[in-house]
Formats: C-alpha cells, sequence, structure tokens
C-alpha cells in the first residue's frame, strides 16, 4: 500500500515537469521525482519492529532492518545532487542568453 | 555579495572549527557508525559555503581559492584510484582489502577502508565547495566554470 | 587476467590527472589523452585473442565471490562493444586535437571526455544491476555537459532538454531496479535471471516495462526519440560523433540486450514488441530526414532509422537476424562517425550547416568529399561496402522467420535512406562551387587522418567481411542466442 503512495509522488513530480512553464520549476519537478525514488528504496528495506543495522558491543541476535538499499540511496543521492548542479548551472546561462525563464520561449531549435 | 550582520558573523567565528571537526570525525569514522566519505565530505564543505555567506565573498577566496580545491578534489579521487589498484598488486584482485583487519569495533580495522572514505570525503569536500563557488562567482561576471 | 579492470581504472585515473594537470601547456593534455585512448583500443584487441582460450571470463572484484560481491563479465558481447568503443574513442581523439583548438578549456574538454568513456566501458563491462545504474549516470552526465560545451544558445537549449528527459530515464531505471531487489533480493545479473525464471506476475511485467521505457529513451527508439534531434546537432563535431556512433549504442542498446535476452529471457511479446518499435523507428527516422536543410540534423535523424533497424533485426531471434543487428552496430558506428567528423571538417571550413547555402565541395575539400561519398554508399547498403552486408542478413533473417511484409518495409526503408543520403551529397559536395566558397581550404591533417583510418574501415570490413564475422561477431552471437543460460554459465564456472 504504502509503495502505491511513493509512486503518486512520482506522478506529482511527472505533473511538474510536463506542465509547469518555468524551467527552474522543471528542475524541482524532477528532485520530486528523484525523493520518490529514494523513499521507494528505502522503505523496500524496512522489516517490522527492526533495529539499526549498526553493530555494538551491546547488541545481541536482533532483527535488523536490510542496510542494502541504504547505500544504493546513498549513492542515488549524490548522483542527483551532481545532475542538478549541472541543470541549475544551464539554467542560469540560459537566463544569461535568452533573457527569459519561460520554456514557450525557449524555443530556437525545430524541425 | 556583502556579508551579514555582526550576530552571524561571530557565531560563525565560534562554530565552524567545530563543524569541520564534526564532518573529519564521521569521515574517519565511516566503518563504524553510520556516515563515512559522502555526509562526512558534505559537511566540511558546508562550512567553507558557512563561511562564504557570513563574511561575503572576498574574505572566504582568500581562505579557499577555487582552483585549490579543485586540486583537491582530484587529489581525492587519485588516492581512492590508486588504494583500488594496490589490490592488484598485492593480492592479485581489483579493490582487494589487503591491509590487515584488526578487531572489530577499533578505529583502526577493517583494511582499506578508512583510507578509502579519506579519499572519498576529500573529494566530495572539494566538489560541492567548487560547485557553490562556480555559481557565486558567475553572477559577478568572471570566466565560465564546469561544475563537476 | 587483471587486464579487464584497467579498462575501468585507466580513463578514470587519466580524467582526473587532466583536470589537475590543465594549467601546463596544451601539448601535454593532448599527449596524454592520445596515449591513453590508444593503449586502451589495443588492449581491447589483445583480448580477442585471450577470449578465445577462456570463453566468458568472470573477474570477481575484491575476492567477494558473487552473489553478495560485484563481478565483471567478459564474454563475446562485452568485447564487441569494447573494440567498437574504444577505437571510435581514439579516432574522435586524434580528430578533435585540431578541431578544438577554438575552444579555450581544451584540458577540461578531454577530461569529460574520458570520463565518458570510463562510464561507457563500465557499462560494457559490469554483471550488476547497480552498477549498471551507476556507470550509465556516470557516461550521461559526462555526455550533457560535453553537449553543452561551447555555450552558445542553441547549444544551451538542447543540452537542457537532453538532461530533463535523460534524468527521467534514469530514474525509472533505478525504480526499475529498485522492484527487482525487492522482488528477489539480489542485485546481480546471473543472480536474479536464475531466480525469476518461469515466475510472470504483474510486477515483473510492470519491472520490464519500465527498463523499456528507461533504456529505450537513451536508444531513442521512436516514442522517446525527441531530445536526439536537438541534442546531436547542437554538440561539437566530435562529440556528436562519440554521441551518435557509440553513446546511444552502448548505454540503450546493449543494456536492452544484456536485459532483455540473458536476464529476463525472451517470449514471443517481447520479440514483438522489438520488431514494432524497430519498424516504427526506421521508417518514422527516414521519414522524417527526408526534409530537413540542415546537414546534422539530417544525421541525426539517420541515427534513429539506423537504430531501428538494429532493434528490428534483434527481434527477428535467430541466427541471421541477430548477426545482421550486431554487424550493423558495428558498421553504424564507423559510417555515422565518420559523417560526424565530415560535417564538423565542413563547419571548420565554411562556417555553416546549412545545406542550401553550400554546393561542390568536393572541387576544393577533396579528402572530406571522398570520403563522405564513402560512407553515404555504406549507410545505403551498396556492395561491396559493409552496410550492404548487414542490411542483407538482416533482410534473410526476416524471410527466415517469415515475416514478409517487414521484409518489404525493410527494403522500401533500404531505398529511402539512399534518397536523403544522395540528396545531401548533391547539395554539399556534387555540382557547381557556389560564388563565397572558392577560397575554402581543406581541413587539417590530424582531422582528416582519422577520416582515412574510418573510410579505410568502412571499405575493409565490406571486403573482408567473412574473417570479422568469424572472429568478432559469432562469439557475441552465441552469447544472446544462449540467452537464460547465461546465469549458470557465470555463477557455475
Amino acid at each position: 500500500m504504502i509503495f502505491f503512495l511513493c509512486f503518486v509522488i512520482f506522478l506529482i513530480g511527472l505533473y511538474c515537469v510536463i506542465v509547469k512553464k518555468n524551467i527552474l520549476k522543471i528542475v524541482i519537478g524532477i528532485a520530486i521525482m528523484e525523493y520518490a525514488v529514494n523513499l521507494f528504496l528505502i522503505l523496500l528495506g524496512y522489516r517490522w519492529e527492526g533495529v539499526p543495522a549498526i553493530v555494538t558491543e551491546t547488541v545481541t541476535q536482533a532483527k535488523f532492518v536490510d542496510p542494502l538499499p541504504q547505500a544504493l540511496v546513498l549513492t542515488a543521492i549524490v548522483i542527483s545532487v551532481a545532475t542538478l548542479a549541472l541543470m541549475v548551472s544551464l539554467c542560469i546561462r540560459i537566463h544569461q542568453r535568452y533573457k527569459t525563464f519561460d520554456i514557450t520561449k525557449i524555443r530556437r531549435l525545430k524541425g | 555579495m556583502k556579508g551579514m550582520t555582526i550576530i552571524v558573523k561571530t557565531i560563525t567565528k565560534f562554530l565552524s572549527p567545530l563543524i569541520i571537526l564534526f564532518g573529519v570525525y564521521v569521515v574517519l569514522h565511516g566503518h563504524l557508525t553510520p556516515g563515512g566519505g559522502f555526509p562526512g565530505g558534505v559537511m566540511i564543505a558546508s562550512c567553507f559555503i558557512l563561511l562564504t555567506l557570513a563574511y561575503g565573498k572576498e574574505v572566504a577566496y582568500k581562505k579557499l581559492k577555487r582552483s585549490t580545491s579543485s586540486v583537491i578534489e582530484s587529489l581525492g579521487v587519485l588516492i581512492f584510484l590508486i588504494l583500488a589498484l594496490l589490490g592488484i598488486f598485492v593480492g592479485g584482485y581489483f579493490f582487494l582489502n589487503f591491509l590487515p583487519l584488526g578487531h572489530p569495533l577499533k578505529i583502526i580495522s577493517a583494511g582499506i577502508i578508512p583510507l578509502c572514505y579519506i579519499g572519498v570525503g576529500l573529494e566530495v569536500a572539494g566538489a560541492i565547495f567548487a560547485v557553490f563557488l562556480a555559481l557565486v562567482l558567475f553572477k559577478s561576471g568572471e570566466e565560465k566554470e564546469k561544475p563537476q | 587476467m587483471n587486464l579487464i579492470p584497467l579498462f575501468i581504472a585507466i580513463p578514470l585515473g587519466v580524467a582526473f590527472i587532466l583536470a589537475l594537470l590543465g594549467k601546463l601547456k596544451e601539448v601535454v593534455s593532448d599527449l596524454l589523452a592520445a596515449l591513453s585512448t590508444l593503449s586502451l583500443a589495443i588492449l581491447s584487441f589483445v583480448l580477442i585473442g585471450q577470449l578465445k582460450t577462456h570463453g566468458i571470463f568472470v573477474y570477481i572484484v575484491g575476492k567477494w565471490t558473487p552473489p553478495w560481491g560485484i563481478n565483471l563479465v567478459l564474454d563475446g558481447l562485452s568485447l564487441l562493444m569494447l573494440i567498437i568503443i574504444n577505437t571510435v574513442a581514439f579516432l574522435v581523439i586524434i580528430y578533435s586535437v585540431s578541431y578544438m583548438k577554438k575552444f579555450t578549456a581544451k584540458s577540461r574538454y578531454y577530461a569529460l571526455f574520458i570520463l565518458m568513456l570510463a562510464g561507457m566501458n563500465g557499462v560494457v563491462l559490469t554483471g550488476d544491476f547497480f552498477n549498471l545504474f551507476v556507470f550509465s549516470e556516470i557516461a550521461a552526465i559526462s555526455s550533457y555537459a560535453l553537449v553543452a560545451f561551447g555555450v552558445e544558445a542553441e547549444e544551451l537549449e538542447a543540452s537542457f532538454k537532453y538532461m530533463v528527459m535523460g534524468s527521467i530515464a534514469s530514474i525509472l531505471i533505478l525504480f526499475s531496479v529498485g522492484l527487482l531487489y525487492g522482488l528477489t533480493g539480489s542485485l546481480n545479473m546471473a543472480d536474479v535471471g536464475r531466480m525469476i525464471q518461469g515466475k510472470r506476475n504483474v510486477l515483473l511485467s510492470f519491472s520490464m516495462t519500465l527498463f523499456l521505457a528507461g533504456f529505450g529513451l537513451k536508444a531513442a527508439v521512436i516514442p522517446f526519440h525527441a531530445w536526439l534531434p536537438d541534442a546531436h546537432p547542437s554538440a561539437p563535431a566530435p562529440i556528436s560523433a562519440m554521441l551518435s556512433g557509440v553513446l546511444i549504442k552502448a548505454l540503450g542498446v546493449y543494456a536492452l540486450m544484456r536485459i532483455f535476452f540473458n536476464v529476463f529471457g525472451m517470449g514471443l511479446q517481447l520479440y514483438w514488441t522489438f520488431m514494432i518499435l524497430g519498424c516504427v523507428s526506421m521508417i518514422g527516422g527516414g521519414l522524417l530526414a527526408l526534409r530537413q536543410e540542415d546537414l546534422k540534423r539530417l544525421l541525426a535523424y539517420s541515427s534513429i532509422s539506423q537504430i531501428g533497424y538494429i532493434i528490428l533485426g534483434l527481434g527477428c531471434g535467430n541466427y541471421w537476424g541477430i548477426m545482421g543487428a550486431l554487424f550493423h552496430l558495428l558498421n553504424h558506428a564507423s559510417f555515422k562517425s565518420l559523417l560526424f567528423l565530415n560535417s564538423g571538417a565542413v563547419e571548420y571550413s565554411t562556417g555553416t550547416r546549412k545545406l542550401e547555402k553550400m554546393g561542390g565541395l568536393s572541387k576544393v575539400m577533396p579528402v572530406t568529399g571522398a570520403t563522405s561519398t564513402i560512407a553515404s554508399l555504406s549507410i545505403s547498403g551498396i556492395p561491396p561496402f559493409n552496410g550492404f552486408w548487414s542490411k542483407l542478413f538482416i533482410i534473410i533473417g526476416l524471410i527466415q522467420a517469415g515475416h514478409f511484409v517487414l521484409a518489404v518495409i525493410t527494403i522500401l526503408a533500404s531505398v529511402l535512406t539512399l534518397a536523403y543520403y544522395l540528396r545531401m551529397q548533391r547539395y554539399a559536395f556534387f555540382g557547381k562551387l557556389r560564388e563565397g566558397l572558392e577560397k575554402i581550404k581543406e581541413a587539417p591533417s590530424l582531422m582528416s587522418f582519422s577520416v582515412i583510418v574510418l573510410a579505410i574501415i568502412c571499405l575493409g570490413v565490406g571486403i573482408l567481411f567473412y574473417p570479422v564475422m568469424k572472429i568478432v561477431l559469432e562469439p557475441a552471437v552465441g552469447v544472446l542466442q544462449e540467452g537464460i543460460r547465461y546465469s549458470s554459465l557465470v555463477l557455475g564456472g
């Protein structure tokens, strides 16, 4: 059930990318989609009544949550930081050349 | 880009060594507690970002130039790559964990993993600060920078 | 066999060393980039002999045995892709030594280029799903930055559009990798392949659809092609050659082949999906290319059409269909890179890309004109060049499988390709020399060197196609035809 809600957040991000006209809002839409996927990956690793997967001296045979999706999400967050940084700097450059943020006016390539 | 009020400047003067220290702690204990290279590097970079925001661009630019942070970033990746390649010469497999493994839960244990995390921490700190400087310096009309 | 991780380690190290040494003289970075790509190209040829003795080779990283560890797999298909990627990269670097002289940040260009090469090598070598995602992202982010390299207005707009669509594709791929992990509990390709044998539930079909959408967008099949006609013309010419000749194949078509043939196992519905997507791409790309006025935009639409050929051949499923598809992959890398590099030479000398402003260029630029004619004849499928054999094999495969309608459509698309390439040649190279163009000189010698080598490859592979087929292509076809037994080969051996 909760995975379905992750997919709803993904669809909200997709709506934002398709409908909005300001290119910065499109970038925020992509960020929302990345949040949805990261949330989905972490929720895959949850075990009912689990403890964090850290071994200290006092912990004996307890039920750990799955640590592998946490490593995957860490890498995915770093990749999305790099992508978003590149996109935002492209937006600044586009504003310098086209003098607008409106995507319906940034249309010199056609055909 | 001017600095902020005197309250912010004073608090920053006290807090920034603590932030760097905490970042270094998270990087070095990556094999024992949650964290590791990525979050620790981001914390170190955010301390320099805080200095830039509080004191204005010129003061922070004297402390850490853009070219220095690029050099630190490249050095971090090269440390990581050399450690991975040394695995071939010592044991025969790429990325082999060739230092002694030690006892669990001590800080000097788990082979090459703490050294790898130091490389990753340097790289992430250098990269994020270089990206921030590129975005800030662009507005004043300096030459273009490729954030990477 | 410690040569395999060098394909990823050498480009990664050289890219960051180039970023460090950017302030030195230009010759140092040129030499370093050229030498590293030359050594990688030579290494990929050396591996042909090693693969004959070993068969499939599984390299275990860090001594963690699969399925807990990451393994790098070298089989016939990976070797074919490695040879294509590294050879084309070396020739493009030689070309860009003189083409990129007018840009200032040349060492950063080399660093990004070699980082993209490291990402592509990683994609074709890995045997693990999340590793595939990470290397695909490394290559894709480097290509976004390279498309926007000379910061004109149109390049930025094209790069933004490419980046938005590429990010959506990456998010879909990550979603699907997460779904597969939740269903099977493992990320290793061979392990997942073994566990999902014979099971069919709705989540697996959803995961297959997401993979098809994500990697199909990176390969530019027709429903997802909208970024390609903007991104490939606006990039600098060597980057267009690299993107169109190698990147859409390494990231898109290779990943589709590996996942659908070796992990999921092809069924009748998947074969028909591939064939329909391939047919639509072939016809759509060809028809849209007929009315183009811009030289590089015509070549970009032609790329969509040729990728349609490859996917149609893959969807056929029998020996000749897959052989034709893989041979066309090799051929398309050589002649499409040749055409894009030539268009870069034309733009370097004349300063324009519009077909109506050119005319009679082969009188003043003989090398460019001759090699461009060779490439146009190859891509249209005229014997004895290499395009003829690959299109013939695809048509033989279609007829053997009984799809006569599709075979006729393929032949018609071939005629269409000949039509628009003849139109391009007539406008650009033959005919009367236009008035303002008498003073144009030939392209510089390093650019001509790469172009001549690629033309020799086109002619040579066409004449010597039988040895090329036996040595390089048959192992690759064998891997794809084995299909699901890939998992037992990797884990058992």
